[in-house]
């Protein structure tokens, strides 16, 4: 187990890249604690599978460094890294029983036999598997074989980090749910240093302690779940992550003050960067539907379980809410407030109220 | 209620038809002549089962049977390693793989008497590259005409040319489907070459292999053009091999019956040995 520290981490696909258009990472400065629970949180082609190869060796970095517990390791290969690492597809050896296929890392390493048994048997015990031992690793339903996979990473217990990419893509629902608990319940049990890679918000949030969110190659923001949620640094954060997404509202800024479609809204704190043309952004979640505030009306009402998303116009923006009693019909005029200490002015994206308080 | 008619039959009927006129038909003629005598004039005497009995019990069968097992048991154990070394040893992409494609592809296209005639003239001692190069450069006595061993060195080498590509092309096949995914999770494990081999791309390749171990068994079990262009079954009777031994009894000596016997024996120890390799490579899959 270590901690992770990644330096100045760039890496392009190009063997002579020229503009920051043609590298995959931007430049990546991170510092992973050992044991914690990370996961890389990003659309499709941001980045995130390859720092994850980065990390684990099958991919060398343009630039940079990365250091497992201060020592370099940038030019390490996989299997001197100490590392483990779970595939979007159930990577199994067919020929082999469960028993072997755990056995495989250890064995590979010269461990001895008794070990490799304790070893093998304590962790089919934790992933529950341990009446499949002897069936052949080809005949198992997908799940297990991604138990499976996850089990040959974890065999090892001198792993300094184990990392997932993706690793339920090909799971059914209901299954991806328990595995997904069971990954959580292991992380407490090993204290691994975990990273998980996803592109799905609920699988991000559920796993780890620290969330961190890529977009186009770099680091957007990093935060537990709950921050990531209520405080988020980018709207790209806002719309990724809650589902509906964060409103972006344009607005614009005139003597310290925000305003939105000519109406004034309260925001958190004090706007940073003096007048101009900015954005606002609010989660649906904090936009209150009421008989004061701006006036809208009623586009659309969807029943979402036990709440409603209610998309409504002011002026010619669309803006959601969620609300769960009271709920509008279509059509029909309403008015709408924002919770000021969830409402934030972001500018080119990025976020520029301070703190309410401060 | 579900609705029955006899439409099905209607579909399958040009099938059925197709099938006996290209393989029933003819067959069961051979089965007729299995049990007969004829001295031609289309006068046939009923035999029972004796030309059965006289080839099972003759030498010139086992020799050419044996012969026959000979040729295919080492055609395979040198095409089949070599096919997967040289499906191992191909790049996986970039434009040297179309190329490799081709090249390998290339002996397989050419007609098997070309082949063999090809072949005949490479070793002629005199004339041909290969034998001129053999006897009057590095000195060493090769006439396939002449000498057995030679003749069998220069069949098997013939039939490794020509088809060590089929093999090659199956196994190839095989390798490209392995995700990268199989090949980084064995780097992470620490496996080696051999355990990568062994337990990922053996694997994997099995199916195609099992395909590419059967076309070629059967394909060099009833190898004849080949062999007949190159050598006629010579010298002597040294590279006589089962199909030609047939037509030399069939069409040489005219005698219909025994070969006709010896044809539904050699079928049935194709198939009997085809279905028994199947059975055991299918065998795991099933569990």
């Amino acid at each position: 187990m270590a901690k992770i520290t990644l330096s100045k981490l760039k890496h392009s696909y190009y063997p002579a890249p020229n503009g920051p258009d043609d590298y995959a990472l931007k430049e990546i400065d991170l510092d992973w604690s050992d044991g914690g629970a990370y996961a890389l949180l990003g659309p499709s082609g941001c980045g995130k599978s390859t720092l994850l190869n980065i990390i684990s060796g099958l991919l060398a970095p343009s630039e940079g460094r990365i250091l497992f517990d201060d020592k370099d390791v940038t030019g390490l290969p996989p299997n001197q890294r100490n590392i483990a690492q779970v595939f979007q597809f159930p990577v199994i050896y067919d020929t082999m029983s469960v028993f072997d296929n755990l056995a495989f890392p250890l064995r590979n390493r010269g461990v001895a036999e008794d070990h490799v048994k304790a070893r093998v048997l304590e962790i089919a015990e934790m992933l529950e598997v341990t009446d499949m031992l002897t069936t052949r690793a080809a005949n198992l339903s997908p799940d297990n074989k991604q138990k499976i996979s996850m089990g040959r990473g974890l065999v090892r217990d001198d792993v300094n980090v184990v990392m997932f990419d993706e690793p339920l893509t090909v799971i059914d629902p209901h299954l991806k749910w328990k595995l997904r608990s069971k990954l959580k319940e292991l992380h407490q049990k090993v204290r691994a240093t975990m990273i998980y890679v996803t592109h799905d918000q609920t699988e991000a949030l559920t796993f780890a302690d620290q969330v961190v969110v890529m977009q186009e190659g770099e680091i957007v923001q990093i935060g537990t779940p709950v921050e990531l949620f209520e405080r988020p640094a980018h709207t790209f954060v806002g719309h990724f992550i809650g589902s509906p997404g964060m409103n972006v509202l344009p607005a614009e800024i005139r003597d310290g003050g925000a305003y939105f479609e000519g109406h004034p809204i309260a925001v958190e704190g004090a706007v940073k960067g003096g007048d101009g043309v900015a954005q606002i952004g609010v989660r649906p979640e904090f936009v209150k539907l009421g008989s004061y505030g701006m006036p809208a009306t009623v586009r659309k009402v969807a029943e979402v379980g036990r709440h409603s998303v209610v998309d409504a116009v002011v002026g010619d923006t669309l803006i959601k809410a969620v609300t769960g009693s009271d709920v509008p019909g279509q059509g029909e005029q309403i008015h709408l407030s924002f919770a000021q200490e969830h409402t934030r002015v972001y500018r080119n994206g990025w976020l520029a109220t301070e703190r309410a308080g401060t | 209620m579900k609705t029955q008619n006899q439409k099905a039959w209607f579909f399958v009927l040009p099938v059925l038809l197709l099938v006996a006129f290209n393989a029933l038909i003819p067959m069961m003629t051979v089965v007729n002549y299995s049990v007969q005598e004829t001295f031609g004039n289309n006068v046939f005497f009923f035999e029972g089962l004796r030309w059965f009995e006289e080839l099972l019990n003759s030498d010139r069968f086992h020799a050419a049977l044996g012969r026959q097992f000979l040729f295919t048991g080492i055609i395979l154990a040198i095409e089949v390693p070599l096919g997967i070394i040289i499906a191992l040893s191909m790049p996986r992409q970039g434009i040297w793989v179309p190329v490799c494609l081709v090249t390998m592809a290339l002996p397989m296209l050419i007609p098997w008497n070309v082949v063999g005639a090809m072949w005949n003239i490479f070793t002629l001692p005199e004339i041909g590259l290969l034998g001129y190069v053999m006897n009057h450069t590095l000195g060493i006595a090769y006439d396939m005409t002449q000498n057995p061993l030679a003749a069998w060195i220069t069949i098997i080498v013939m039939d490794v040319w020509h088809w060590t590509s089929l093999v090659v092309l199956l196994s190839y096949a095989g390798l490209v489907s392995i995700p990268d995914a199989y090949y980084q999770a064995a780097k992470i494990d620490g496996a080696s070459a051999w355990s990568v081999f062994r337990y990922i791309q053996l694997p994997k390749m099995k199916t195609v292999l099992t395909i590419a171990i059967l076309l070629r068994f059967m394909d060099s079990f009833n190898i004849y053009t080949e062999p007949f262009v190159l050598t006629g079954g010579g010298p002597g009777n040294s590279t006589t091999l089962l199909s030609i031994d047939l037509v030399k009894i069939a069409l040489g000596q005219f005698d219909l019956g025994p070969a006709a016997a010896m044809s539904l024996i050699y079928f049935a120890i194709t198939l009997l040995v085809s279905w028994l390799f199947y059975t055991l490579m299918t065998k795991d899959d099933a569990k």
